[in-house]
């Protein structure tokens, strides 16, 4: 284990998950929701050629999934500085 | 120069690269067998990660599954799940399992679940995924040969079997990682730059993303609103909006194959190769960039080549192509067989509708929109070879990790940790190419028999990981509180009701006279498709294991600390003692 106290190593975990938890709720928002649920309502709208719901489900949310690893990435780097949990 | 030969000289060079590679980049310790020595760059790991995700299917496939079986909108299931996961993977598995530190995946649910009987269920379920779908891969290549070297399919496999032997026994993960990278490159070149020709040829923009919001060239009637429109003026639905079967069942497919994609051992090993638990994540992250390349542009192929085959047929309203006169790939393709013509109302030309009685366009393959799509654009021969080399890179990629995921739980998990302890590394490194040689055998064996079973395997792979292995893992990190009992169970169970929904429907190993329980109907829970019952399995793990934890006695205390120090990126893990 590392030089965390299990107060600490529980806190880091907490600050994980309440990130992890946020973004997978736009991780569902984009896709079951604009891609699936309300895709009719969403293709009312109309982007250049794209029906916007139609855009989220074919393109869209899959930009966004990217944008979402890689915001983790950042924020993971910068919680696992502050707890001073990162390797070497 | 004829197409065939270019064909042979750019599949034979590429070929060539990867047995270089091969040779180069030899594995010589169990480490580098198993994980190349986890020094492999994140970006390096991520190009790999894509070449091992991106199979046949996502090649050859499915552009046509979008554009043609499921009319447009309601293939957006693939678009999405098969991308989903990644977010899954980067953020709930990949950097804990690689903190762990291990090689294989059922040894992280051995030791977790503590407990020889739950590492070798772990290895029954990651075979058995594992197994379905490398089947689909042996396909693959075997289809992709017969079509582009005019050789027959058994022909095509052999040689497959052959090329992925030689690398993947002598390099291990070593060999397949480097070779990925190189396969990526092939297969990513093959499958855009026919893709940006005719997006150009159709709207004047060269990038296929924008190009499939764009309008046509030379009038202001935007793409996909011609395409809605052609499509239900002979009949069909209109391509935008058409849902596949009802919105729950797009919902629960989409469910599946991103949890699927998650818990595909393949996938998730590839992770173990990364320097750090930083790099783990970095890499889900680039892989998904590689992966979104080809995932953003296959449905801007769908939709025109859809709307290409549509203008050939029927070039203005009400004027259609006379049979004597259509395109000479049309031709082509007829004597594949992908492609068939009947003139049921004897006028001399081709209409192509939805009402099976007066369509015309009796056969139109899903390949064909990706295979083609080079032909239709008319592009230079050279791109015609590109695209087989792609096809053969997707399906090698792809076969070469699975082979090494069964391989390695094989030698490792059941021989080395279960069986036989005392084994030495050499001994071990020998089981795992001994193992990969059966592996190759074996799925090339399945490749031919019984012939119908490769066709549906690809779709029961996820259904299975989802079901069994990622709910395992997942539960694992998540909490420390599900015993060996509960996971164990859960795996079972999960596993049992995703196998029975798809062979009752489908029949057992679909054989299709191996259907049971016919009384039930079609899609008879709650209307959602075989395919798509992956999460419901998945869902049934996650309740069996929890109410099975709650009943028994709570895990040793040295599993609460494992599940603690796999959190925390820094610091080592004391692997729990053998019990």
């Amino acid at each position: 284990m590392s030089q965390l106290s299990e107060a600490q190593a529980e806190q880091y975990w907490k600050r994980n998950r309440s990130l992890m938890i946020r973004l997978m709720i736009i991780w569902f928002v984009v896709s079951f929701g604009c891609g699936i649920l309300w895709v009719d309502t969403l293709n009312l709208i109309q982007i250049g050629g794209y029906k916007l719901g139609f855009w989220f489900a074919q393109q869209g949310s899959i930009f966004i999934f990217i944008g979402l690893i890689f915001y983790y990435v950042v924020a993971m780097a910068r919680l696992d500085r502050e707890f001073g949990v990162e390797e070497d | 120069m004829e197409l065939a030969t270019i064909t042979y000289i750019v599949v034979g060079l590429s070929f060539a690269v990867y047995i270089v590679i091969a040779i180069a980049a030899r594995a010589g310790s169990t480490q580098e067998f198993y994980v190349a020595g986890g020094g492999i760059h994140p970006i390096a790991n991520g190009m790999a990660t894509a070449a091992d995700w991106m199979s046949a299917a996502s090649f050859i496939s499915m552009a046509g599954l979008i554009g043609i079986s499921y009319n447009g909108y309601g293939g957006s299931v693939f678009l999405m799940g098969w991308t989903g996961g990644y977010v899954i993977l980067a953020m709930l598995l990949a950097p804990y399992l690689r903190k762990y530190g291990k090689f294989t995946v059922p040894e992280f649910i051995g030791d977790r679940y503590y407990s020889d009987t739950a590492r070798v269920v772990a290895v029954i379920c990651l075979i058995l995924c594992s197994v379905t779908y490398v089947i689909g891969q042996m396909k693959g290549i075997g289809v992709a040969f017969s079509r582009f070297l005019e050789t027959d399919y058994e022909t095509g496999l052999y040689t497959g079997m052959i090329i992925v032997f030689f690398y993947a026994v002598l390099g291990g993960m070593k060999g397949i990682t480097y070779t990925q990278i190189a396969q990526y490159v092939v297969l990513i070149l093959a499958y855009t730059v026919p893709a940006i020709f005719i997006s150009f040829q159709l709207t004047g923009n060269p990038i296929p993303q924008l190009g499939l919001g764009s309008t046509l060239v030379g009038s202001d009637t935007f793409l996909l609103d011609k395409l809605d429109r052609v499509l239900l003026e002979t009949g069909f639905k209109e391509y935008t909006t058409s849902v596949r079967l009802s919105t729950l069942n797009m919902f629960a497919y989409t469910a599946s194959l991103m949890i699927g994609t998650a818990g595909l051992p393949h996938v998730i090993i590839r992770f173990f190769t990364v320097p750090k638990v930083r790099d783990a994540r970095k890499s889900a992250g680039y892989a998904l960039v590689f992966i979104a390349i080809l995932y953003t542009t296959a449905p801007a192929v769908a939709a025109m080549a859809r709307l290409n085959i549509m203008q050939t047929i029927e070039p203005s309203p009400g004027q259609h192509v006379l049979i004597e006169e259509r395109p000479q790939w049309f031709k082509n393709w007829e004597q594949t067989g992908l492609l068939a013509i009947q003139d049921k109302n004897g006028d001399g030309r081709l209409q192509y509708v939805a009402d099976p009685q007066r369509n015309e366009l009796v056969k139109l393959d899903n390949d064909i929109l990706v295979l083609a799509n080079p032909e239709i654009a008319q592009l230079p021969n050279w791109i015609i070879a590109l695209v087989a080399a792609g096809g053969l890179a997707a399906a090698l990629s792809t076969a070469a990790g699975l082979l090494l995921a069964i391989s390695s739980a094989i030698s490792h998990d059941l021989l080395k940790s279960t069986f036989y302890p005392s084994i030495s590394e050499q001994m071990e490194l020998n089981a795992s190419r001994g193992a990969m040689a059966v592996a190759v055998l074996g799925a090339g064996y399945l490749g031919l028999n019984p012939p119908g079973f490769a066709a549906g395997t690809v779709a029961l792979a996820f259904g299975l990981a989802a079901a069994s292995i990622f709910p395992a893992l997942m539960m694992g990190i998540f909490s420390s509180r599900v015993t060996r009992e509960g996971a164990i169970s859960g795996m079972v169970i999960g596993l049992g009701v995703t196998l029975f929904y798809v062979f009752q429907h489908k029949g057992v190993m679909f054989v299709a006279e191996w259907r049971f329980f016919p009384g039930l109907g079609k899609n008879w829970f709650f209307g959602i498709e075989p395919n798509a019952f992956g999460c419901i399995g998945a869902a049934v793990n996650f309740i069996v294991a929890l109410s099975v934890s709650h009943l028994t006695s709570e895990p040793p205390e040295r599993v609460r600390r494992l599940v603690q120090e796999i959190r925390i990126p820094a610091g080592s893990v004391t692997a729990p003692a053998q019990h």
